[in-house]
């Protein structure tokens, strides 16, 4: 088995209703894994782009790729090259606070990470904080000492660097 | 511009598209299609029993004529009995446009709409996406035309398939001033067609190269009407032609340089050429397990040249050394003009002289004329009783096989079989849509008795539809394959397989208003056949056969191509 990496495809679609179920349906039954898909309009009214991550070996990332640009409604599609790559995830997280002593270590820690406080209660503290998967993850992993109540993470969304686009040519 | 209904904006984007027939059957939420078809004097619509073989009728007359073929079913119930026709279609790469009723998509309280569970409300798209080439349904009337002009376009093109229109009631009913263009609206639909030249010239410096090339010509092949294209380069590069089951009939098979089908069942000396050449050129297949058996041991002394038009079959089965993105056709005849500047004819007369011996030693077919009531003779009688243009479905397990193994095709579009899905019940249905589409040649369905059965209402059809085809029962009384696969894998534990002697073919095909036979000789075979094509009416040919024939050579599951078993 070759090693598989997580890799990050990016396609432009059609923006109307049934694209995304077969988008996802084709990583279904091509046996495919998501780790994570979003979704969002783009700067064409009626183009949206879906963002895939996908753990895969390069074989099955080329069949990826060659198997999304047969679907009719998908206008582009591209492997986002990885040394050329931005990514960014938002996560909310809820966070639970003991006391003020540690709503205080909590808040350093969230400046820390250049988040942000987008709520708080007596007993919670609600953080936005956006960045790679790695650095949320790290985020994410000082905030269990405080317990987590809830969390909601968007998945990746990304563009490659430069002038470069995923087009309706490719 | 005056105001059309959606039904009526369907069927003249319909005749735009040239479309003669429609196989189908009506229901409540297709009605107003309906409705527009009547006394309609251009397109001829044709009552299916079954929607199941709507589809496949469709698909034989794609198959047969080239052009793409119709069917046509309610919401419901309607849609989701053509799924496995569809689903057919899709495995076999054959251009069919489906057309269903819908609940509509808008309404009030009183009249329920779709996402409401309303009566024989299905989602048909969401079943169909994953089968279905494209598929859409028009959310206003003026959309139609060109969304049926796309569905064809893209059924038609590239790698054929096929591609679903779904009609909400409502917008069949509502008017609107409409255009009939012929306008597509696909811009993330890519189509390479040309192929590339530089690897075109890699696959030509190995192909001029080569000491024991081999041709593998697939389904593609077919479709793509290559075969004239096929037959130049094999004579030139005195390369043996072997086809998939899908590809049969690309290439004549009584050629001398013709080895006929590799797979499981393949022609034994195609399953050991092909392990002996040194380059092989695959043209327009996808490598179906099939076809390749292991992997690991196919074509394993091969360089690999791949030429397929659908960009994602390159890779996806199998490693290859050059890969052609392209139409086989064009690929075919740039291939040869560039090995015919390149080479001298009649190169390898070693590799020659191989495939003679292999062809000799290791054909399966017979040579004389035994007396034997067994498929083998049958299979090759039938040839002889044939003219050569004949169009020959058959149903899907040993009869399939046997077909395959000693049923000779001699041109294109003349051997219609379910490969991909194998679908049991495809043959008779495929044989009215062949016929429909072809009826001044004569229509055989080389059939089982488990097969024919699932789909022997059409008879029905076939009858009041006057659409005559002849059906070869080879009747063992048995789902053969998969006793046959029980006995030499299971240890003989025959379970849910055994048929039993019911019903009588004869009596049945009466009760239709058929012609019914029951032959035990081959005489009385050679009779019936030829009473058959004289028929007016749809003949069914009763074979009774032993019902523990197996269909050698065999290459069991898992194993590769050469460890092919069986007495040859």
């Amino acid at each position: 088995m070759e090693h598989t990496h997580n890799r990050v495809v990016s396609a432009i679609v059609e923006n109307k209703p049934g694209v995304l179920h077969s988008v996802s349906n084709l990583f279904r039954r091509r046996n495919f894994n998501i780790e994570s898909i979003t979704v969002g309009p783009t700067e064409t009214k009626d183009l949206a782009r879906i963002t895939i991550t996908v753990n895969a070996d390069e074989k099955t990332l080329d069949q990826v790729v060659k198997q999304l640009d047969k679907l009719v409604d998908v206008v582009g599609v591209a492997e986002l090259e990885p040394d050329s790559i931005v990514t960014r995830e938002l996560a909310l997280v809820k966070v639970n606070v003991p006391s003020v002593e540690e709503r205080s270590d909590i808040i350093s820690c969230v400046q820390v990470f250049r988040g942000r406080v987008v709520d708080v209660s007596p007993e919670s503290l609600m953080v936005e904080i956006t960045g790679t998967p790695d650095k949320i993850d790290a985020f994410l992993n000082l905030m269990r000492t405080f317990g987590i109540i809830e969390l909601a993470r968007t998945g990746i969304t990304a563009l490659s660097r430069g002038a470069r686009a995923v087009s309706l040519e490719e | 511009m005056t105001k059309t209904s959606g039904a009526k904006a369907l069927i003249q984007s319909l005749k735009n598209q040239k479309v003669d027939t429609i196989f189908g059957i009506l229901g409540g939420a297709i009605l107003p299609v309906y409705d527009a078809l009547c006394g309609d004097q251009n397109i001829r619509h044709i009552i299916a029993r079954h929607e199941q073989c709507a589809a496949h009728a469709a698909e034989g007359y794609a198959r047969a004529s080239g052009r793409p073929g119709v069917c046509m079913a309610t919401s419901g119930p309607g849609a989701t009995n053509l799924v496995t026709g569809i689903a057919n279609a899709y495995m076999d790469s054959s251009p069919v446009v489906a057309l269903t009723g819908q609940v509509p998509s808008t309404g009030t309280n009183t009249s329920y709409m779709i996402g409401r569970d309303a009566f024989q409300e299905a989602d048909i798209i969401g079943i169909t996406t994953p089968i279905t080439k494209f598929n859409c349904q028009p959310r206003a009337v003026t959309e139609i035309p060109k969304m049926v002009n796309t569905a064809f376009y893209i059924a038609t093109t590239g790698r054929p398939g096929p591609v679903l229109i779904d009609l909400p009631k409502n917008i069949q009913a509502e008017t609107a001033e409409v255009e009939i263009t012929n306008q597509i609206d696909a811009r993330g639909y890519n189509l390479v067609t040309q192929p590339d030249l530089a690897q075109i010239s890699i696959a030509v410096d190995l192909l001029s190269k080569a000491e024991k090339p081999i041709i593998l010509a697939g389904g593609g092949v077919i479709i793509a009407n290559a075969s004239d294209e096929l037959v130049k380069l094999s004579d030139f590069l005195m390369a043996p032609v072997a086809t998939t089951f899908m590809g049969k009939g690309a290439f004549p098979e009584i050629h001398p340089l013709s080895l006929g089908s590799i797979g499981m069942h393949g022609n034994p000396a195609a399953n050991r050429l092909i392990s002996e050449a040194d380059v092989l050129l695959a043209v327009g297949t996808r490598f179906s397990d099939r076809a390749t058996a292991n992997l690991n041991t196919f074509a394993a002394e091969a360089k690999k040249i791949h030429i397929d038009i659908d960009p994602a079959e390159i890779g996806k089965n199998i490693d290859v050394n050059i890969a052609i993105v392209g139409d086989a056709k064009k690929t075919l005849s740039i291939i040869y003009a560039a090995v015919a500047k390149k080479l001298q004819k009649n190169r390898g007369l070693a590799w020659a002289k191989r495939v003679k011996e292999a062809k000799e030693k290791l054909s399966p077919l017979i040579q004389d004329t035994p007396k034997d009531v067994v498929p083998k003779t049958l299979l090759s009688e039938l040839r002889k009783l044939l003219p050569e243009n004949a169009i020959v479905t058959t149903e899907v397990g040993q009869n399939q096989m046997w077909s395959a193994l000693y049923f000779q095709a001699l041109k294109p579009r003349t051997f219609i079989s379910s490969g991909g899905l194998g679908t049991m019940g495809f043959g008779f249905p495929a044989a009215l849509g062949a016929k429909v589409a072809c009826p001044d040649r004569a229509v055989v369905d080389i059939a089982g008795d488990g097969s024919f059965i699932m789909t022997e209402q059409e008879l029905a059809c076939s009858i009041m539809e006057n659409i005559p085809v002849t059906v070869i029962v080879l009747n063992n009384s048995v789902l053969g394959m998969v006793a046959q696969w029980q006995r030499l894998l299971y240890g003989k534990r025959y379970m849910a397989v055994h048929l039993g002697k019911t019903p009588d073919f004869v009596k049945l095909a009466e009760a239709f208003g058929a012609q019914g036979f029951r032959v035990g000789s081959i005489p009385e075979f050679h009779n019936a056949v030829k009473q058959a094509l004289k028929s007016k009416v749809t003949t069914v040919i009763d074979v009774p056969i032993g019902s523990e024939e197996d269909v050698v050579p065999f290459v069991p599951p898992g194993c590769g191509l050469p460890q092919q078993r069986g007495d040859y």
